[in-house]
Formats: structure tokens, sequence, C-alpha cells
């Protein structure tokens, strides 16, 4: 398994060599798409046969790399879950973008990059020493950087990028940290050395902390997310469903890889920190997205959203198995990796919407869209079935984590720090109004672009989508279905993995009746998708057969009632703004919305103005005086620059000595 | 032969709950009008007016796509399920384990998710106004209705209602205060989703502060009957659950014989009627408020329902 | 019948926390004065409770001082004051409802916290939830005076601190000295109550006048 896993990274990586001499094929494209797709299914194989089989780790040492170490490679379960996730995502966006490529002015731009981010993508997850796993990280940041840049002529791309850059390097320095932390000073490099090692708690802690703002920055948690609304719009959007739905899922990756394999048990007051970040997280992300006005945007601050859940459900499973609780801690675990799944079903489904969306109209702002549903009817469709999934609803599958990691919730009453017994009813709360807000924010998603009347001729003369691009999105939809009602499945399918690292796992699914979960006792609680989605649809369908036989079925048509205000203008009808305006207005303070109403005196012709003004305070408050401070600090340090040779001499010098003082006190 | 027992037990519960709502809207209507010192319609006009409703055309607006007319049905069958997973007269239906305590919230999440996507359809400004505000009324009063149902699920141990109303009707729990809280909490959700006084006005149109009212403007005919009996299926279910959690007397269990149904059966209908006197003389009492306070009023729902489950998860520990 | 006499106890000192976050949640003068007469009214039945189950008849005592000056004179005696003096109906806040109701629960947090570490060696669970609940009920008050402007409402949190203490006081079996603190609390009130009046808001209304705001209203003369 290993043997092909790494076949189709290579394979991956020497497609993104070919594209770079494809100049001259006019089908450059679909064959590099092409052939990603199918390597990506491959992994989706790959994954799916190690965890079937429930095989045993396998690794591999291929001489490449440091002389001394090599890079160490290996598939167990927990890599083969994410193999699944990364697959999947990379096969449907590959489908997605043989049909959507073909609108890039610059096919070169992305071409040889898109190939070998999946494979860097593949190596991160299959990587067992920290210098492999350090080197595919970096690798993986800077193709995706190169991909954010693919519109470089636009300037908000450009600092996008850069910050983009900025924020991926701290992210390495912080994971080169934590793994020479881990490997201590005797340089056990391999994870397997690494599992073994004694560590005091400090350490742990310190490492976990460098891991939260490593993995943290690249997944999006709050404050290191300021990247990401503006990085992983910029891409195309294939480009941008894998950012969001996969690249974030990396990251998951690597902080479940430590926190949960790699360290020992750690500390309760370890999960404090988790737990507080990712229900912030959850609901920060989520007012942003129900106040922005662009439709990729949205996406992006609903990706920091579920980035949050996941790190709660993180944060849950690391009290529990700190307090020995180990097969609630599987609970927890099996939610936070089931969002993790399910948000990479959905996200990509939705980025690929606004895709298809861009495409037809050539808007992302939703002000001006609107009237879709007439003009693509099945984007239509599969973007109702992505917003019902992302707005947690039964019975698809997002309500199905979310459920999951409520049950959760309901069973940590029996932690037994105080600290944890507060934290965790209000984390619970905060998740709750996370979800009920992605529901408004999806509502206005769908709404605005979809519903209503269309708001420029842009958009009232869209047309449908490509095959290629709709295949990808029923295929996605099709899932985010499956996931929801036969959630079961999925559950048993990723137990290897939670048995892996917690040596514990949720209660097999496979024998309860009509696809009911039940995570911990059917006294307790249980929930079947399967049936509520059939019971829906009975009742629905007798309601219906019912009206039909008994009412009157004469249809007219006829001008918009509208309380008796005919034909207004399209403007009239809510837009992304006034649409957000109550929960913007409840919401002030967190996200610092001003408004502001200048009205013309009496007798004055000239217009009311209002304007709204909203403000991420992590970037005004925290950033910005942040990056005034490096400025000054530059500026001082400039005089470095002219010195003579001596005095450089003599700076070499002090470093020297203070180097060696300093080891000398350290041992 | 037991399992089509069974089947039958579960259609009658989904029947009562359609028969009787309508009733229940009905009964509210005329206790507010005699308590103003009116006669009031009768309480069967509700059912008179389906019945009209059903009759007349459907007028669609010009750009109306299939949404607007699929989500009726959507919302009407969401709404009927999650009513018939409440206990009314007997617990321990055949499906009553299919979705908890939880899962119902969403239910009911999901039908006005559907109904703001309908209101949006036409494009009209009263559509996008209504919508906008149920969704920020939906989105402090979920957490709050959520955090109310974690009390409950932590004291019964269990967010299954079934087990939930045979622990309480137990008498094991005795008095608790955060199940005080949780069911104040409970209350003031009822309150805002089913658009009543203070929150939202059922009784009024063309007027700046409505909600709901303002989302189902386009509707006519079939489509409106079934958004109405929806919206009377979802009172009479928050009636129903906080019956059956503060008042959990008479509940049939379900080996019980057809007395006990019938027992059952006729307590429901008492604390039905109960229900919606309160539910009258309470919003005859009160002045419908600004839009804008109303986060506040949800917002002391959202605050017990948190301080009533900070209070068992603390009390755990002793 | 023991736990039903705790529980019943315990429901008591419960509704009194939650009529102390009924108080911070009134935005109306009038409305405010009916919550607290309302808590000072479940103080009563909290202490008559006590000295039922205590068997101590002294708190009857201390129950009937409740009844009758805080629910009755008291909110009566400000209710004409607000209405001969014309102070404004509203309840100026510092900061808004919702926040001062998330405070609210930090504290609420924080007092179980402290009761149950302090009380760890006490053997009634709910007791120790009692102690936690007055502990509420003073901070709460505590927090109310804090963060509203006018006098009165300065007023009300100090008593509703004091129903706080007199929680503790009367749930403590063997406390000493119950009624007269109470006797003592509530002549010190009628000292601050008349104090207030005759000086505080004379300097108010030297500052804000009232009636100055008919004039933009423009419904009057």
């Amino acid at each position: 398994m290993i043997a092909f896993a790494v076949c189709s990274v290579l394979c991956l990586l020497g497609l993104s060599l070919a594209a770079i001499g494809m100049r001259d094929i006019r089908a450059a494209s679909a064959i590099v798409y092409g052939a990603s797709g199918v390597l990506c299914a491959g992994l989706v194989v790959v994954g799916l046969r190690v965890l079937a089989t429930q095989a045993d780790a396998e690794s591999m040492r291929v001489p490449v790399g440091l002389p001394w170490l090599g890079a160490h490679l290996q598939i167990d379960a927990l890599a083969a879950v994410f193999l699944v996730l990364l697959g999947t995502g990379g096969a449907a966006a590959s489908l997605y973008a043989i049909g959507y490529g073909r609108h890039e002015h610059a096919p070169l731009r992305v071409l040889p990059f898109y190939p070998g981010f999946l494979g860097a993508m593949t190596l991160v997850v299959l990587a067992a020493d920290a210098f492999t796993f350090l080197l595919s990280w970096e690798v993986m940041s800077l193709l995706s950087w190169a991909m954010v840049l693919t519109h470089h002529r636009e300037e908000e791309t450009r600092s996008a990028a850069y910050l983009y850059l900025v924020m991926a390097s701290l992210g390495t320095m912080m994971l080169l940290l934590a793994f020479g932390l881990m490997a201590g000073a005797a340089g056990g490099y391999e994870f397997a050395a690494m599992r073994e090692a004694e560590r005091s708690p400090g350490v742990a802690a310190l490492v976990l902390g460098l891991m939260m703002v490593g993995a943290g920055s690249k997944a999006g948690l709050v404050p290191l997310h300021v990247w990401l609304p503006v990085a992983h719009p910029a891409a195309p959007s294939h480009v941008s469903a894998l950012m969001s739905g996969v690249m974030t899922k990396v990251a998951v990756y690597g902080f479940v890889r430590v926190a949960f394999d790699l360290l020992d048990p750690v500390v309760w007051w370890m999960s404090v920190p988790v737990i507080v970040a990712g229900a912030g997280t959850a609901v920060m992300g989520i007012l942003f997205a129900n106040v922005d006005a662009d439709a990729k945007r949205i996406l992006a601050y609903s990706t920091i959203e579920n980035i949050g859940v996941i790190f709660a459900a993180l944060g849950l499973a690391l009290a529990f198995r700190a307090n020995g609780m180990d097969v609630l801690a599987a609970l927890a675990l099996t939610a936070g990796l089931i969002h993790a799944m399910n948000h990479m079903l959905f996200k990509s489904l939705l980025f690929m919407v606004a895709g298809a969306v861009l495409t037809a109209t050539g808007r992302q702002d939703l002000d001006a869209l609107g009237g879709l549903i007439h003009r693509m009817p099945k984007t239509a469709l599969l973007a109702l079935v992505g917003v019902t999934a992302i707005a947690a609803l039964p019975p698809l599958n997002g309500f199905v984590s979310e459920w999951l990691l409520f049950q959760a919730v309901l069973q940590s009453p029996n932690l037994t720090q105080p600290g944890l017994q507060f934290l965790v009813p209000a984390a619970g709360g905060l998740l709750a109004l996370a979800a009920a807000l992605a529901a408004a924010c999806f509502v206005r998603f769908f709404g605005v672009i979809f519903l209503g009347r269309p708001r420029t001729n842009m958009a009232r003369d869209a047309a449908e989508t490509d095959r290629w691009s709709l295949a990808a999105m029923a295929g996605l939809a099709l899932l985010c279905v499956l996931a929801g009602v036969v959630p079961g499945l999925l559950i048993d399918l990723i137990a290897p993995a939670i048995d892996l690292v917690l040596g514990a796992r949720m209660p097999a699914q496979a024998d309860n009746a009509w696809f009911t979960l039940v995570p911990v006792a059917e006294v307790q609680s249980s929930y079947s998708g399967f049936l509520v989605m059939v019971f829906v649809a009975i009742s629905g369908g007798a309601a219906a057969a019912a009206v039909y036989r008994f009412s009157s079925r004469r249809t007219r048509r006829a001008p918009a009632w509208d309380c008796g205000f005919p034909d207004a203008d399209p403007i009239t009808q809510y837009g992304a703004g006034s649409f957000a305006q109550p929960i913007r207005r409840v919401m002030a303070p967190m996200i610092a919305a001003r408004e502001t109403v200048i009205m013309p005196p009496p007798g004055d012709m000239g217009p009311a103005r209002h304007s709204v003004v909203t403000e991420d305070l992590a970037w005004t408050r925290l950033y910005l005086p942040l990056s005034a401070l490096v400025g000054l600090a530059a500026t001082r340090l400039n005089a470095l620059q002219f010195l003579t040779i001596r005095r450089y001499l003599a700076l070499v010098f002090a470093s020297l000595i203070l180097l060696l003082t300093g080891l000398t006190i350290w041992n | 032969m037991e399992l089509i027992g069974n089947l039958v037990l579960q259609g009658v519960q989904m029947l009562v709950v359609l028969a009787l709502a309508p009733g229940l809207t009905g009964l509210i209507v005329k206790v507010k009008a005699r308590l103003m010192r009116r006669r009031g319609p009768s309480i069967l006009q509700p059912y008179r007016d389906l019945a009209r409703l059903m009759r007349k055309d459907v007028v669609l607006a010009d750009n109306a796509s299939w949404l607007f007319r699929a989500a009726p049905y959507m919302i009407f069958s969401a709404t009927w399920v999650a009513a018939a997973l409440v206990p009314t007269f007997a617990i321990g239906l055949q499906f009553s384990w299919t979705a908890d305590l939880i899962a119902l919230v969403a239910l009911l999440g999901s039908a006005r998710f559907f109904l703001a996507l309908a209101s949006l359809d036409v494009g009209t400004s009263f559509g996008g106004l209504g919508a906008s505000r149920e969704m920020m009324i939906g989105a402090i009063a979920e957490p709050a209705m959520l955090l109310a149902v974690f009390t409950v699920a932590l004291i019964a141990g269990s967010t299954q209602l079934s087990n939930v109303v045979a622990f309480m009707s137990s008498g094991e729990m005795g008095i608790r205060v955060s199940m005080g809280m949780a069911l104040i909490a409970l209350i003031i959700v009822a309150i805002a989703e089913n658009a009543r006084i203070p929150v939202d006005n059922p009784a009024t149109h063309l007027e700046l502060t409505m909600v709901h009212e303002a989302m189902v403007l386009e509707y006519s005919g079939r489509h409106l009957a079934m958004i109405e009996l929806a919206a009377a299926l979802k009172l009479l279910l928050y009636v129903a659950l906080i019956g059956c959690l503060a008042a959990p007397w008479g509940i049939a269990p379900a080996d019980a014989g057809p007395a006990g149904f019938v027992t059952g059966f006729l307590f429901f209908l008492a604390k039905l009627a109960a229900g919606g006197t309160l539910l009258a003389i309470f919003e005859t009492s009160v002045a419908k408020m600004r839009v804008f306070r109303i986060p506040d009023f949800l917002g002391v729902g959202l605050m017990l329902g948190l301080l009533g489950t900070l209070l068992l998860f603390v009390s755990r520990s002793l | 019948m023991d736990g039903y006499a705790f529980d019943i106890a315990h429901l008591l000192s419960g509704s009194l926390v939650l009529v102390s976050f009924m108080m911070i949640y009134q935005d109306r003068i009038y409305a405010l004065l009916n919550t607290f007469a309302m808590q000072a009214v479940v103080l009563a039945l909290a202490v008559a409770w006590q000295a039922f189950i205590q068997g101590a008849p002294h708190l009857y005592a201390t129950a009937a001082i409740a009844l009758v000056f805080k629910a009755m004179i008291v909110p009566w005696a400000l209710h004409r004051m607000v209405a001969r003096m014309g102070i404004q109906r509203q309840v100026e806040t510092v900061t808004g409802v919702v926040p001062t109701m998330l405070a609210g629960m930090g504290l609420v947090a924080l007092s179980i916290l402290l009761m149950l570490q302090l009380t760890a060696a006490a053997e009634s669970a709910l007791a120790r939830e009692d102690l936690a609940f007055a502990l509420s009920v003073i901070l709460l008050g505590m927090l109310m005076m804090v963060t509203r402007r006018n006098a009165v409402t300065q007023v009300v949190g100090f008593m509703s601190l004091e129903n706080g203490l007199i929680l503790a006081a009367a749930g403590a079996q063997g406390m000493p000295l119950v009624v007269e603190i109470s006797v003592a609390f509530s002549v010190l009130i009628a000292m601050i109550v008349i104090g207030v009046f005759l000086f505080r808001i004379r300097e108010r209304f030297d500052s804000v006048d009232v009636e100055t705001m008919g004039e933009f209203r423009g419904d009057r003369p």
C-alpha cells in the first residue's frame, strides 16, 4: 500500500514538472487535471483499503534528504483517514477543474503547481519524521502561495499573497520549534523516537502551544486567521476549494498527529486553550461571514468557523483523555474527524458553486447577483444541498458531526476539574450560537445569489455551467447526503484511526437498526438520519398528495403582491448588507461594526448616505501594532547596515561569546 | 403483529397533533377576544380558514421558482415530523428514538431555513425584511433552546424525549432550580419562535415590525394553508413540549392499554387548553417590543439556559 | 420529607438569584421596584421556610420584617418619591443589558466556584449551593450598583445585596442575631433612602432638569 501511495505522490510531482513543458499543448489542462484526479482517486482507494482491512502500519525509508536520517514514510490508520479526505477533495476539485480550468486566461500559472500541491499535501500525511513533514509542509505552503498569486495583476491579490507568505513562514517556524523540542537534545527526529521519548509537562505544554500556533495559523484559528479570508478567495475556485476543504484539514492532521499520537497524554489544563480557541474561532468566523458581501470570502470565513468547531472537538477529546475517559475522548475525536470530513465535502462543493457563479456572471459580490435559480437550475439545486449541509440541518451530514459534538459536551459533567466544568458548557453554548448563525449566514448566501430577481445584467444573462463541473458538484452533494443518512458507516470506517491514537473507540454502529447512531447508549441518545429523511419524505409526499387530491389545483401567475408596491426596482430587494443588518446590530461590539447615517438638512436636495464599517479587532488591535513595531525595529536596526568591518567582526565575536556563555549556563 | 400495533399508535400520534393544532390556535384567539370583552370567532374558525384556503386558487408571483412551490411542503413535513416526536398522550412510541431533542431543535431549524429562503424567492423587500429578522431571532433563540435542552438532558441523563419524560414523571427528580431556569428559557424561546407578542404580532399585517407575516406575504391558496398549518403545528409542539416537561402527568407508557391512552389523551387536551389559555392571558397583558429589544429578551433565555447548565455541571461534582 | 424540605429551600434561594437577574434586566424604574418587591417576597418565603424546617421561631420575625418593610413599605415609598419628584423613569445604564447579564453569569460562576471550594468539608451538597446562591445575590446587587447611574436604582441594588446577606444568615443553622442583623440593616437602609432623597436627588435636580425635556418633545406648551 505504502509503495502505491508513494508512487502516486511521485507521479503527482512529476506531473507538475511535465506541466511546465505543456505550453503548446491545447489539452494541457485536461491532461493535468484528469491525471491528478485519477491519482487522487487512487489515494482514496489506498486509504479505504488500509481502513477496511485494519492493516498494521506500513512504513518505508527512502534514502533521500539528510544522509543519516533519510525520509521516513508511514501509512497507518490515522494517515489513511486523511488520505481518504485528501483524495476525495482532490479528485472532486480535479474533475471540476477539467471544465472550470478552460476559463482560465493563463492556465500555466496554475497547472505546474496544482499536482505538486496535491502531492505535497499527501507527503505531509505520509511523513514519519520531522524533516519530511516540515519539508512537505513548506512545499505545500509555497505551491499554494504560487496559486494564490494566479491573478497577480490585482493589487488585492498581491497583498493577500504577501500576508499569506508571512503567516505561513511564522507557522512553519513554530512547527520547527515544536518538532525540535519533541526531538530533544538527542535529536530523535523520527516520529517513532518521539513517541517513546519522555518529556516534562512543561515541555509538552510548550509543544502543544507551538502546534496551536503552527497548525492553527494554517487552519485559521482566531487570531491567526487574518490571511485566510483574503488568500483563499484570491485563488481560482478549484484551488480555493482545495485550500479551504483540504489544506486546512492537513493542518488539523498535523495537530492531531502531534497532540494525540506523539505527545504523552497531556495534563487537563492544556486542553483549555484549545477549547477556548476553538469555540471563540467558531463564533468569530461565522460572525464575519454574516456581514461580508463577497461570496468566496463568506465561504472562507465559514471555513474559519468550521475549523473552530473541529478544534473545540479536539480540545474536548484532550480533556477527556487527560481524565482517563478514553471512550468519551473517542467520541469527541470522532466528532472532530467526522466534521473535518464533512467540511471538506460541503465546503469544496460551495466553493465550486461560487466558481460556477463566477464563471457564469463574472461577479462574486453578492449585491451583483440574484435570481440565478432560474438561469442555473442545476447549480442552484446542488448549492441548496451544500448550504443545507453546512447550516447543520438534518438529515444532511453537517448536522451529524454537530450532533456528535453536542453529545460529547453532554457527557462532560463527568470531568472533575472545576475549570473545565465552567468552560465546557460555555463552549457548548458558543457552538450552538455558531451553528445558528451559520444557518443565518447561508440563508443569506443562497438567498441573495440564487433567489429573488437579478440585480445586474450579468446575473440576468447567466448560463448554466459545464458538465464536468456539474459532475464534480453532484458527486460531492451525493456524498453529503450519504454521510448524513448513513453516518454509522463513516464512524466505523474511521474507528481504527481513533483506536490507534487513543486505544479506545466508539461503539460499533454497523449493527444498529435503520442506520441509527448510538454514541454512548440507547437510553441516552440516538439519531437516525435515514429515518428522519424517510419520515420527512413520506409526510411531505403524503401532504402533497392529499393537497393535490382535495384542493383546488389551479395556479395563476401574477405580478408580485409586495403589499401593493408594484414593479419595484430589483435594487429594492434585500441585499447582502440589508440582510445582515439585524445580526450586525445585535453583535456590533464583537465585530466593531459602526453605522453612520448622513442625513441632509431639510430643504437640501443632496442624498442621504448610510455607511457601515466593520473591522476585525484581531487585525487592528494585534497585527497593525505588531507590524508597526516590526517597522520601527527595522528602521532602528538599519544602522547595522553601515558599519565598518571591524565592528561587524565585533558583532560576530559578541554573538559567539553570548552563545558560548548561554551553553555554559545551560549545562 | 406488535410492530403493526406500534405503527398504528405512531400514526395516531401524528394524526392527533395534526388534528388538534388549528384548534389550539382557535382557542387562543377565542380567549384573547374574550379577555378584551369581544365575542371572538369560533374555536373552529382556523379549520374553516384552512378549508377555504385549500379551495382557492394559488396566485404565484411571476418570477417565483420551484423552491417557492416546494418550500411549503418541506416546511410542513419537517414541522410535522418534529411535532410527532414530542410525547403527547404516550411515550416510547415506535419511532421516538429516531431523533432526540437536539435533532428536534434542528428539524425546526430546517423549517425556519426553508421558510426564510422561500420568502427571499420572489425578491420583494418585505420578504427580505421578514427573513433577515427571523434569522436574527433564530440565531439567538436556537442556542437558548439548545442550552435549555442541555439542562433537561443533564437532569434526566438522556436527550431522548421519551426517556426524559419517563424520568420526570417517575418522581425521582424532586424540585430543581436549574429545571425551572430551563423551563423559563424554553417559554421565552417558544414565544419568540411562534411569533407571539411581545416578539411578533400574529394578528397584524402591513406593519414595519412584523416578522413572520412578512415572510409569508406572497403565499396564497393551498401553499398558504400548508404554512399556516405548519405554524399551528409548531405552536402545538412547543405547548406539548413544555407541558410534558413541566407537568409530566398522565402520559401513558408505551405498554399501557387503550384505557391508559384515553386517559393520556384527556390529560393532553387539558394541558393544551391550559397552555393556550395562559399564552392568551400573557399576550393580552404585554405590549409588542421594538425589534432591537428582542435580543435582550431572548438574551435572558440564553442566560437562563446557560445558568441552568452551569449549575448542573457544577453540582455533578459535589 | 427531608429531601423535599431541602429541595424547596434550594428552589427558593435559586429563585432569589433568578429575581436578581430579572432586576438587572429591567429598564424602567417602576418595573424595577416591582421586581424588587417580588424579591423581598421570595426572600420572606425562603426565610420563613428556613424557620419552619429549622424550628427557629425567631426567623419568622425576620421573614415578617422582610415582607412588611421591604416588600411593601420601601417599594411604596420609592414609588411615591419617583412620582413626586418626577425622576426620569428610564433606568440609566452604564453598559447594555446583555453585557451586564454576562458579567452577572460570571459572578455566579465565581461565587459557586469559591463557595464550593471553601465549604468542601461540609456534608450537604445543597446547603453548599445555597451559600453560593446567597453570595451570587450579594455580588449581583453590587453589580447593579456599579452599572446603574440613577440613585434609586443604586438603593435598590444595595437592598438586594442585603437580601443576599439575610439569605446566607438564615440558611446557616445556629447563626445568632439574624433578627437583629436584619433589623439593623433595615434601619440603615431607611436612613440611606431618606438621605439619598434629601440630598443627592436635590443635587441631581439642580443639574438635570427633566422638565426641560418637554421642549424637545413638542407636545407640551
